[in-house]
């Protein structure tokens, strides 16, 4: 028993060494610690990004703030951001990272969505890809093929109507595909069990939770990619996921389907959903209201650590092959993708209606 | 094999166990208040893991989450306090046991059982892993959804005397379990335009209510120490230890049953004590002590919780979808040190897969030597007179709840379950009832209709339906069946069971389950089909049993006994007053006024004890806020002081 105690007073005293050593910060507008606010549990995907995040931002800002995450889970995320809308500093002492589920609810016009997206300016965005992949028995060898899923039901385990996976339900509604989503799955990685159970027959994922758990499906012959949602470039084209540039996008999908281009309002709705879910996946944002050098400070800070090889190594790993947005451009980009014209809002909430009998 | 071992030379360094037992020592901290438990401690050893060498921090996070369901007994047994949602079932005889003066016994057999389940559920997650995949798989939403019936039907042992009490609870735990989203459709129900009733009512919440504050209400009813039977201080600690040695097929039987159920995604651990309690009430030939004090009560659940912990590490580590709330956090632990989980885990990287496995058992084991070497003194507790220990108890609580969604919605579902947890505790209603009905809700309705739009009407073909519906019949027959036999061939050994004792509360509390049966069909009315079904089967089981519960009653009404719920129902007003100034003043200065005044004026404890404990326990709560970023409500006061306190 002695031994254990001294073992565990050696513990406490590394532990302690490591808590201790917190880098006194220098003259800097960002205040010394900063409340970096999740609203998703811990562990969790948006999670996971802010804590691989943080370090990264306290060693590129000037005066190395510490950065304190504060997760406050509920109401998938609005809980969180309502919290952080009524009672956010200031100072820039208060930042908050958001993801696609927070976004989706503004878009649609939820009642208990209480924030203003206008009133804060983002400074980082993470964007995302993702692929639909169907069972190899379904007569798709691969994504030429495509044709060939028109003619039968498809199962797909969803989270919700009004999930991360809204612009792949109507995407595939636009292919022509006969989807019959079954909904109630706890997350992605829920609904690709469903996929590798045989219950549902086609599923997606995003980029990084495809090369972890699906590339390895697809090699061992259990999963057939179909497309890609695709990426898009500077002149606002969708064009090949650099992380998967053997796998087609929806357009060109569609091209092999109807020979012609997707377009129309359902298009148009599907590219909002897709810049807002996809594109802007995960999004930083600091309070408007926070002094312009603090700002500049945070702006100059990401600026930094985008270019920090060692970061890119690094992300590359863990948020995919892509190019972190920053800088002021993302504002205004951010808020066309999140406005809602009132015959997009119409249109939606009619097909949700007529598809899945769900009322907005 | 040599990956094997190689894996334990590497656990076996410095650098990995001084790690290891940083893990376990926050574990057994986290696990010890109630409220916290893995997630916490996760939070607190996150930012640490970022960069730091795979199996150095694999292993300390592992040391975490094993020993959280060692450390969270202490206060299920010693204050009925459920500590986390997987040591619910051993507050049922644990705390009985403390109230007898038998705490030292209870822990320590608590904690060898948790030890042992430990290190069982680690050996059959070293064997399983290698083959866990098609076995995983093979666990459709079909066999889920049987799964959790096969949860529900414990509750016909849990019931005590009367199925229809049983029931009725355990449809208002279903009917609760329902309010927030359909899953089938997205759709919220009995929401009230409440933003808090969207995302449901937390386990923690509904957990705390249903036990916690009604044991609280009647020690401080009675007001003497929890231990009310008197009994040598510390005595029983090797009496726990033989008891556990006594009942080793039980102990194996229920992790091995534990490593299982946590092996399959989707069920999650809260339920699993649950099962192995009643599996451990219905194979043992005397049932009467259940419930008020049995050893194989704590046994079978503390095995159980323990390997049922290792063994939702396989879809965690296999599948990378996690088996439990904890499990969930360790697979974000995983990921920041950059390791994929998936078949490569058992693969190329067999190695870190074992060095987990190695991490669990050696973190089992001294976390529970830990805790039993502390089991002594802390039992000690059990000695203090009641009202001294309230105000602590409560702010324990209030601490806990708050931590589920912080907001005041917290407070306010506690009162309203523990509202009803007093008065079904007065009128002997099963409260666990409630509680399985409540946390399998979700799953059950969840799993009812994915089956069915996967799968259509064959899911009932399938054989590992069939397999576990035939595990249910005989549940639920055998047992009837075998005391009709044995009545017949021993003839007058046995009295009859005691006809089922009736109370006079009784038909409040079927009048309120009646009533709010109809109250939320009355919501639900309109809603389309996928959504209402589940809740309207729910409120079928209530609205029917609670009518049975009034005409046994009133076939009965001279055989009523009187019960005492009015005092209690003045207790629970008294909560909602204090928890509400909890709120409102601010919560670290609410808990210091209020500690004194109780103590001083209540407990009639002096000066200088009603000041120490009061500081005592305000210290506490900085501390904690400091060191584990915990919120509390700060109300209007609480930022004053907390300014003066961040000067010092």
């Amino acid at each position: 028993m002695k031994k254990l105690t001294h073992w565990a007073v050696s513990a406490l005293t590394a532990f302690s060494v490591t808590a201790a050593t917190n880098v006194m910060a220098e003259d800097s507008p960002v205040p010394d610690t900063v409340n970096f606010t999740v609203p998703f549990g811990v562990g969790g995907g948006t999670d996971v990004w802010a804590r691989f995040m943080a370090p990264n931002l306290t060693s590129h800002i000037d005066g190395e703030p510490t950065i304190v995450i504060k997760n406050q889970p509920g109401g998938g995320s609005l809980t969180g951001t309502n919290l952080f809308y009524k009672r956010a500093k200031d100072d820039g002492s208060s930042i908050i990272g958001t993801s696609a589920s927070t976004l989706f609810p503004y878009m649609l016009g939820d009642k208990r969505v209480r924030f203003k997206l206008d009133d804060w300016t983002p400074i980082l965005a993470s964007p995302t890809g993702g692929v639909v992949y169907v069972q190899p028995n379904l007569g798709v060898a691969s994504s030429k093929d495509v044709g060939k899923l028109l003619d039968q039901e498809l199962k797909l385990a969803s989270q919700g109507p009004t999930r991360l996976e809204l612009p792949i339900l109507i995407a595939l509604d636009l292919l022509g595909a006969d989807v019959k989503p079954v909904f109630g799955m706890k997350s992605r990685g829920a609904g690709r069990l469903a996929f590798e159970r045989g219950e549902a027959t086609i599923d997606f994922q995003t980029s990084s939770a495809y090369i972890r758990n699906v590339k390895g499906l697809v090699e061992a012959n259990k999963a057939v990619p179909v497309f890609s949602v695709g990426v898009m470039n500077k002149e606002g084209n969708i064009v090949r996921d650099p992380a998967f540039p053997g796998i087609p996008t929806f357009e060109e999908a569609y091209f092999t389907v109807h020979g012609k281009q997707p377009s129309g309002m359902q298009y148009d709705v599907y590219r909002k959903f897709l810049a807002a879910g996809f594109a802007f996946q995960k999004v930083i944002f600091v309070p408007s209201d926070a002094p312009s050098d603090v700002l500049a400070a945070y702006n100059k800070g990401v600026r930094e650590m985008i270019k920090d090889p060692k970061f890119k190594a690094e992300a590359a790993v863990q948020i995919g092959p892509y190019q972190n947005a920053v800088g002021l451009d993302i504002a205004t980009y951010l808020s066309d993708a999140v406005t809602i014209s009132p015959e997009m809002y119409t249109w939606i909430s009619d097909w949700l209606k007529a598809e899945f009998n769900y009322k907005l | 094999m040599s990956v094997f071992f190689s894996a334990f030379d590497q656990v076996m360094s410095v650098m990995h166990l001084s790690y290891l037992m940083l893990g376990v020592v926050i574990g057994l901290v986290v696990g010890i208040i109630p409220g916290l438990g893995g997630i916490a401690g996760m939070s607190l050893l996150l930012p640490f893991i970022y960069g730091m060498d795979p199996s150095v921090g694999l292993g300390m996070l592992m040391g975490l989450v094993a020993v959280v369901p060692t450390g969270d007994t202490f206060t299920s047994v010693l204050m009925g306090i459920p500590g986390s949602s997987s040591s619910q079932a051993t507050v049922m005889d644990g705390f009985p046991l403390a109230k007898k003066g038998q705490a030292a016994r209870a822990l320590s057999a608590a904690f060898l059982s948790s030890m042992m389940g430990g290190v069982v559920g680690a050996i059959v997650l070293s064997v399983f892993i290698l083959v866990a995949r098609p076995v995983v798989l093979s666990f459709s939403s079909a066999e889920l959804f049987m799964l959790t019936l096969l949860g529900l039907s414990v509750v016909a042992s849990l019931s005590g005397g009367s199925i229809f009490k049983g029931l009725a609870a355990c449809g208002m735990g279903l009917l609760v379990g329902t309010i927030g989203g359909a899953p089938a459709t997205g759709d919220f129900r009995f929401t009230f335009d409440i933003d808090y009733l969207y995302d449901g009512i937390p386990l923690i919440v509904v957990g705390l209510g249903i036990f916690a504050l009604p044991e609280i209400v009647s020690l401080l009813i009675r007001n003497k120490a929890i231990a009310s039977e008197g009994n040598e201080l510390g005595q029983g600690l090797g009496q726990g230890i033989k008891d556990v040695f006594k009942n080793l097929p039980l102990v194996g039987r229920s992790s091995f049953f534990g490593s299982l159920v946590g092996a399959i995604p989707g069920l999650g651990g809260s339920v699993v004590d649950w099962m192995t309690y009643s599996f451990a009430m219905s194979m043992s030939k005397d049932k009467s002590q259940f419930g008020k004090g049995e050893i194989k009560g704590v046994i079978a659940p503390e095995s159980a919780n323990n390997a049922c912990s290792c063994g939702s590490m396989v879809p965690t580590i296999l599948f990378g979808v996690p088996g439990s709330g904890s499990a969930a956090v360790f697979l974000g632990g995983m990921l920041l040190l950059g390791i994929q989980p998936g078949v490569s885990m058992v693969t190329t990287h067999l190695d870190l897969t074992y060095t987990i496995i190695w991490s669990l058992a050696l973190a089992n084991i001294i976390g529970a030597l830990l805790c039993i070497f502390l089991t002594r003194p802390i039992s000690l507790l059990t000695y203090i007179k009641f009202s001294v220990l309230a105000p602590i108890i409560l702010t324990l609580i209030l601490f806990a709840a708050y931590q589920a969604t912080r907001s005041l919605g917290d407070f306010v579902a506690l009162g309203g379950i523990a509202l009803l947890g007093v008065m079904m505790k007065s009128a002997n209603w099963p409260r666990p009832a409630f509680l399985i009905g409540f946390v399998l809700s979700a799953g059950a309705e969840n799993y009812f209709f994915q089956s069915i739009q996967f799968y259509g009407d064959s899911w009932f073909s399938r054989p590992g339906v069939q397999i576990i519906g035939l595990l249910i019949a005989c549940g639920l027959l055998l047992p009837p069946l075998f005391k009709y036999l044995k009545k017949k061939k021993g003839g007058n050994t046995q009295e009859q069971a005691p006809a089922v004792a009736h109370y006079n509360a009784d038909i409040w509390i079927a009048m309120v389950f009646l009533l709010t049966g109809v109250v939320f069909a009355y919501q639900i009315w309109e809603e389309q089909m996928l959504t209402q079904a589940f809740p309207m089967m729910a409120i079928g089981l209530v609205v029917f049993s609670a009518a049975f519960v009034i005409y046994e009653y009133m076939k009965n009404r001279r055989m009523v006994a009187a019960t005492e719920v009015r005092q209690g129902l003045v207790y629970v007003a008294g909560f909602f007053i204090m928890s509400y100034l909890y709120f409102e003043i601010g919560f670290l200065v609410t808990t210091f006024v209020f500690t004194l005044l109780f103590i001083y004026f209540f407990a009639k404890g002096g000066v200088v004890k009603s000041l120490s404990i009061s500081v005592g326990l305000l210290t506490f709560l900085i501390v904690m806020g400091r060191v584990m970023s915990v919120d509390y409500p700060e109300g209007v006061l609480d930022p004053y002081v907390l300014s003066v306190i961040n000067l010092i």
